[in-house]
């Protein structure tokens, strides 16, 4: 059923015709009547009907007639479908994808993109192994192309760079572009800088025409250009995309990857202690509040995750966590991937603070805090006996994966 | 046995007056060549011999320093890359971008490049040389470390994750010694065609609300932040709420 809001000719009629056996059903729902004590209550939210805009409307001539129908007008905007059925050229865009979804950095890329190729050339995201981002569509990305395998997993930045020459000597696209950030991009259009032998433009700011502007040196100057074929891009070079919606076509290499044996090998990452990691730029925090009444069970469950430990202020004030940890307007604005509040039931300066975060997990008491409507995921219940769950879970998790290893 | 470092230099430039100084990154370089190689650190620089900042990095304990004698605007690639042919080094050391010039940080991956070196990006530790492999930790966004293995001779580039360099001394600055090296000058192309101009603060992004209705606008004007509905289990027992979010932890790979 569409969610768009109709008169119901039907309804109306059976509602006028007293002699139908559903008229009675059909009645505008009562909204006065006498009380027990002979008082007249009221049921004001019972009055009226929504608009075709979404708006509550009440109608006092007497002439509403049928049930009030609940239904929203949220309708969905389709955006209108970009297509590039023969791209005149290329411009090809490697995102980072840190955490396997576009990072605002790599919109603002795929916005850049979309500007140099015009309605005749198409954009080209490449990505590296598995992703779980959903909406390359709205983000711009006309044809994407996706490097799996073995060989690109953890930190491969050589093949990689086999990998992207392959697809210049395929496509031969107009640009490059990659974001010069330091989670990746930066590093792998440098590296691939330099195994073409072509100069690039860093750190790139705009772009107007055939010149490009860069930040120089350390920041005191700018560096003007003509546009090379290798951009890398600083963040907010460019709007992202938001009025279209494009085809995502899947494409592929035509030829098979030739494997080289890894001048670097990549040994893992290694366990650092969260505590010293500063909060505004720790990817994973555990915080508390007032919900949290067992605080040493809360330290335990975040040394158990591995955490970096937040608070509210409510448990600031009250001498459970130290000033430097808590996380809102008045304290740090955090910007982790993903955020686990135990017991905080989320006032706005605190909301505020997690603002930038990307996956909220919510732990509390009560279902219709503002917390959970924030929240991706959040679990109803008290927060000792979840907590001692989770640690139970993590350390089941943590000694299967040794079982498999061994 | 010793590892031989040659850590390579610039003159930096102080971020607000602008003022020459020792580069930040680079004396970080110098500091990590002195945690690994001690008196046997080599440090290279290529560029004016008369600059006085120079002695900053002579301050910080060195013997000597290397020069590579060439004027303002030429390319310091092609004469670095013909002196660690020879050199003999195993690792060479550098900051990630200069303070001055271009500073397109394209520096250590070109040498690498040249030399057929692998470059290591980040370099936090060095844990352990033996018999030709060096296990080193890379510094990555957020505070995270990695563990690589890589195999000797190669470039590694120092970023702020780096040692914090050592106070320069006065004295020892002025008596440490300039060694000149005569090299043939290669003109960088890049001022050709290029401008370096006062840097122009960017523009701010503005917040466009793109709303139909005034209703929408009024929403988005006065609206919480919110994530539009998650999932909310309720009523379930601990257990199956702690594995919800285990499984959430796991899948965005904050918990290993």
């Amino acid at each position: 059923m569409s969610d768009i809001i109709r008169r119901d000719p039907r309804a109306e009629w059976i509602a006028r015709n007293r002699l139908h056996p559903l008229h009675a059903a059909m009645q505008p729902e009562q909204h006065s009547w006498m009380g027990p004590n002979g008082i007249i209550r009221k049921n004001v939210h019972g009055m009226g009907f929504i608009g075709p805009n979404g708006i509550k409307r009440i109608d006092r001539s007497g002439a509403q007639q049928g049930g009030a129908t609940k239904r929203t007008a949220a309708v969905q905007v389709q955006l209108p479908l970009h297509q590039v059925p023969a791209p005149a050229f290329y411009i090809n865009v490697v995102p980072d994808m840190v955490g396997g979804r576009l990072s605002s950095h790599d919109r603002d890329l795929l916005g850049l993109a979309r500007q140099l190729a015009g309605s005749d050339g198409a954009v080209l995201a490449v990505v590296f192994g598995e992703h779980k981002e959903s909406a390359f569509d709205t983000a711009g990305v006309d044809r994407l192309l996706v490097l799996d395998g073995r060989e690109f997993d953890g930190y491969s930045p050589e093949q990689r760079v086999h990998g992207l020459r392959a697809v210049d000597n395929q496509f031969s696209p107009r640009h490059w572009l990659l974001p010069d950030s330091r989670s990746g991009g930066g590093e792998l259009g440098r590296r691939f800088a330099a195994s073409l032998k072509e100069r690039p433009a860093t750190r790139v700011w705009q772009i107007k025409g055939s010149e490009c502007i860069g930040r120089a040196g350390a920041g005191r100057e700018d560096l003007a250009r003509a546009l090379p074929r290798l951009i890398l891009a600083a963040v907010e070079c460019a709007d992202p995309v938001s009025d279209t919606r494009h085809e995502v076509l899947p494409v592929e290499l035509s030829t098979a990857l030739a494997r080289s044996l890894p001048r670097i090998e990549d040994l893992g990452a290694v366990a650092v202690d969260p505590g010293a990691i500063p909060m505004a730029e720790a990817e994973f925090i555990f915080s508390g509040g007032n919900g949290v009444k067992d605080w040493e069970l809360f330290h335990q469950t975040a040394a158990a995750l591995g955490a970096t430990e937040g608070a509210s202020r409510v448990a600031v004030d009250d001498g459970f966590m130290a000033r430097d940890r808590q996380v809102g307007a008045s304290g740090i604005w955090v910007t982790a991937r993903v955020y686990v509040a135990v017991g905080i039931s989320g006032a706005i300066q605190h909301l505020q603070g997690i603002g930038a975060c990307d996956k909220v997990v919510a732990i509390n008491l009560d279902p219709g805090c503002d917390m959970i409507k924030r929240a991706d995921l959040s679990v109803i219940g008290d927060s000792g006996e979840i907590l001692r769950a989770l640690i139970a879970a993590v350390q089941a998790h943590r000694n299967g994966a040794k079982r498999d290893a061994a | 046995m010793t590892t031989h470092v040659i850590s390579l230099v610039s003159i930096g430039a102080h971020p607000t007056s602008g003022r020459p100084r020792r580069a930040e990154q680079d004396a970080r370089a110098v500091e990590l060549g002195l945690q690994l190689a001690g008196d046997n650190l080599q440090v290279l620089h290529a560029g004016d011999i008369a600059e006085p900042t120079l002695r900053a990095y002579l301050g910080m304990g060195l013997a000597q320093l290397h020069v590579l004698e060439q004027p303002a605007g030429a390319d310091a690639l092609p004469v670095l890359g013909d002196y660690l042919q020879d050199a003999g080094a195993q690792v060479v050391l550098t900051g990630s971008q200069a303070e001055t010039g271009e500073g397109s940080g394209m520096l250590p991956f070109l040498l690498a490049e040249h030399l057929g070196w692998p470059l290591i990006v980040g370099l936090a530790q060095v844990e352990s040389i033996d018999s030709g492999v060096a296990h080193v930790l890379q510094a990555l966004p957020r505070g995270q470390r990695r563990r690589l293995k890589v195999r000797l001779p190669f470039v590694a580039t120092v970023d702020n994750a780096g040692p914090k360099p050592r106070q320069s001394a006065y004295g020892p600055a002025q008596r440490g010694v300039l060694q000149e090296h005569d090299v043939q000058v290669v003109d960088d192309e890049l001022f050709t065609g290029a401008v370096l101009q006062p840097a122009k603060p960017r523009p701010k992004r503005l917040k466009v609300i793109k709303a139909k209705s005034g209703a929408d606008r009024m929403k988005a004007a006065t609206a919480k932040a919110s994530g539009g509905g998650g999932q909310v289990l309720k009523g379930l027992g601990p257990e199956a709420g702690a594995e919800a979010i285990l499984k959430l932890l796991i899948e965005e790979g904050v918990v290993r």
